[in-house]
């Protein structure tokens, strides 16, 4: 899968819960997804099991910790999908 | 001098209507929201009918942004729905999410019956029993833990006054208003959001048909199933929903010039004790008279004062003595009792949101000056017949009512009985 697409992928995924709506006008891979974003930590989880459900991936509880930005999960999928 | 609480807000997501003006119509017109329920039939219930509310998630749709209903459950779309309306209603303003500013003099009791058993059944257990606890993601904690449903009511109105969730059973919706309005009498809050939720689910329903409490006659007639005061009545009729009453300090009602529905005057809460004819799933019938005594003394009236009844009738064999009750404690002579009506026999037993749901009702006869059909009982029960006169089997006009008293009794022998007055300043 293009990169491109799964960042639409994530993105998609990271909208509804979005607190800063101009963060995510100008989103970029460096774009932080509490810092920025503002979304709450509680919800990451929610997140995480969109992605699963979305790529058809699974993801460890290891690999979550190292998602801080929007390209961290960019490339945590990427990498998944192979 | 001791403060008095007006209603300057209803909300209302009833099996028979959304929304204030729906309900209230087909509580003139007596128009059942009692439907069959395909779940309880696939899962072989005695009784197969049910009062759901409808279009539910429309509305939700409509008024909360995607990420509040990704995380709000069914009893919580019900109890929101129904706090914005009231909210609305009251003529308040919906704070903006993004603003930081937290409204301490205004506060929550929302109570549940049940609580989030419907996102137990279809997502805790499942998923436990499965493996793949982490599947469930984040919210399952504030779905089903009990005070669930107050606690997102709270951060959709900033609300900084206390917020809590009541739970005694049945009686949970008329306790909460009781609760709310001493809150504002002690001077602690200016105003509450008061009620009651309860989802619709088969599994919430369950325990019930099990305890052969349901009535399992009338699944051809799901209109004619809930069947409150008649001779024909084979139990009650599980419904879901949520109730909700702005309570408000006269002073602040006054100075930011609300529209007033009427006074919550008084208030009473006690409990049986499982004595006296009282168990864990009956009324003491001796409690029961006092906490309506309490009620209107706590109002400052007499008995001979209240004009009209909203009693709690489910349409078990618990109604004659019911009205016994009511016929006792307010001192009257069969063929004297005030109009008594069964809200129930239109929207089914709404458990946990019951008392809130009814108590909607109430206030709406009390404000726009008519009593509701109860419906379904042109065969009253022998015991219940001496009283005959006093049930409307259509909507009667009733222009000049002053009080209107409603009382809520659930499973623990526990009872709550409010009185509501006409506003005359």
């Amino acid at each position: 899968m293009e990169q491109s697409a799964v960042m639409e992928g994530v993105v998609k995924i990271l909208t509804p819960w979005v607190k800063n709506e101009d963060a995510l006008q100008a989103v970029g891979m460096e774009t932080n997804i509490l810092d920025d974003l503002k979304v709450n930590s509680a919800r990451l989880v929610d997140v995480v099991i969109a992605f699963e459900d979305e790529f058809d991936i699974e993801i460890d509880d290891e690999d979550v910790d190292t998602v801080n930005t929007v390209g961290d999960a960019v490339k945590l999928i990427s990498e998944k999908l192979g | 001098m001791t403060t008095r609480v007006v209603i300057t807000g209803m909300g209302v997501v009833a099996p028979n209507g959304v929304g204030l003006p729906e309900f209230e119509q087909s509580l003139r017109a007596g128009r059942s929201g009692i439907r069959h329920v395909e779940a309880m039939a696939d899962a072989k219930f005695g009784c197969t009918v049910a009062g759901v509310p409808q279009g539910v998630d429309e509305r939700v749709e409509k008024e909360f942004e995607e990420d509040e209903r990704l995380v709000m459950n069914m009893s919580h779309r019900y109890a929101s729905l129904s706090c914005l309306e009231a909210w609305r209603d009251a003529g308040l303003e919906r704070p903006a999410r993004d603003s930081e500013t937290v409204d301490w003099e205004t506060g929550a009791i929302i109570g549940t019956g049940i609580g989030g058993m419907d996102t137990t059944a279809e997502k805790v257990v499942p998923l436990t029993d499965a493996k793949k606890v982490r599947r469930m993601g984040s919210t399952a904690v504030e779905q089903v833990m009990a005070s669930g449903v107050s606690a997102r009511v709270s951060g959709q109105f900033a609300l900084g006054n206390q917020v809590t969730t009541n739970s005694s059973a049945c009686s949970t919706g008329t306790e909460a208003i009781a609760m709310g309005l001493e809150r504002i009498r002690s001077g602690a809050a200016v105003r509450m959001l008061c009620g009651g939720s309860e989802a619709a689910s088969h599994y919430i329903w369950a325990g019930f048909d099990a305890m052969r409490v349901l009535n399992r006659g009338s699944n051809e007639a799901p209109e004619k199933a809930s069947r409150p005061m008649s001779a024909s009545a084979g139990g009650f009729i599980p419904g879901a929903g949520a109730g909700v009453l702005l309570l408000e300090s006269e002073e602040s009602a006054r100075s930011r010039g609300a529209t007033i529905y009427a006074e919550v005057a008084g208030q009473a809460i006690n409990c049986g004790g499982h004595r006296m004819g009282g168990s864990m799933t009956a009324p003491n019938p001796e409690s029961v008279r006092r906490c309506i005594l309490a009620a209107l003394q706590d109002a400052g009236i007499g008995a001979q004062d209240v004009d009209a009844i909203n009693g709690h009738l489910t349409a078990t064999t618990a109604d004659p003595r019911e009205i016994g009750s009511w016929a006792a404690a307010l001192e009257r002579e069969p063929g004297d009792l005030p109009p008594i009506t069964a809200t129930k026999s239109m929207i089914g037993h709404t458990l946990g949101a019951a008392g809130a749901i009814e108590s909607v009702a109430a206030v709406l006869m009390l404000s726009r000056g008519f009593i509701h059909p109860s419906i379904n009982c042109e065969d009253v029960h022998p015991e219940i017949e001496p009283y005959a006169d006093s049930i409307p089997h259509a909507m009667q006009e009733f222009a000049n009512m002053k009080t209107i008293i409603k009382a809520g009794f659930g499973f623990g022998d526990v009872n709550a009985c409010l009185v509501f007055r006409a506003w005359e300043g």
